[in-house]
């Protein structure tokens, strides 16, 4: 992990304490909007009609949901990494 | 202008800002989870708007909403595992 906190404006002379604070609660903060994020949508791929509990499937295509999901962004965060160091693809 | 340095806070003040953050960070998560919830469970729920939400429709959002928990849950810790296995495979 580098610089996490280089994007992030913590004013000048705020005490470390406050840094460390405000750093961990953005990056929950961060952690949490993903989660809404996934959950929309697997929702929506998932869930058919709201029973008495999620059932198994429904669990399964729910992992599999999230699971895929980051595998596709990962897949296309490493080839678009790939495309700009050959120098190409972007105009 | 310096409206935030916090080189002249005392340690109660601070712990003061800190909560503040913190509860305003958990409201806004509520706020946006309702939101969610509102928009998801009314499309899976109400398939004609009647004059009034009758019985049915009534506890389809009651089971939507606990569903809706349940599955929020699932994919946090989904996502919290993944992101330890990819941590521990750096």
């Amino acid at each position: 992990m580098t610089d996490l906190s280089s994007d992030y404006a913590v004013p000048k002379g705020a005490d470390s304490e406050l840094q460390d604070f405000l750093l961990a609660e953005k990056q929950k903060a961060q952690f949490h909007a993903q989660i809404h994020e996934f959950n929309d949508f697997c929702w929506d791929k998932c869930v058919d009609k709201p029973g008495a509990k999620l059932d198994s499937r429904t669990e399964t295509c729910i992992t599999n949901c999230v699971e895929r999901f980051i595998d596709v962004s990962l897949l296309i965060t490493n080839r678009f990494a790939q495309m700009l160091e050959k120098g190409g693809g972007m105009h | 202008m310096d409206t935030l340095s916090t080189g002249s806070l005392s340690g109660a003040q601070k712990e003061e800002l800190m909560d503040q953050v913190k509860q305003q960070i958990a409201i806004a998560n509520a706020q946006e989870l309702l939101t969610k919830m509102s928009e998801k469970c009314f499309k899976k729920c109400i398939n004609k708007p009647g004059t009034a939400l009758d019985n049915s429709e009534q506890k389809c959002i009651a089971m939507c909403m606990d569903r809706y928990m349940d599955a929020w849950n699932l994919v946090s810790r989904t996502y919290s595992s993944r992101i330890q296995r990819e941590r521990n495979n750096m």
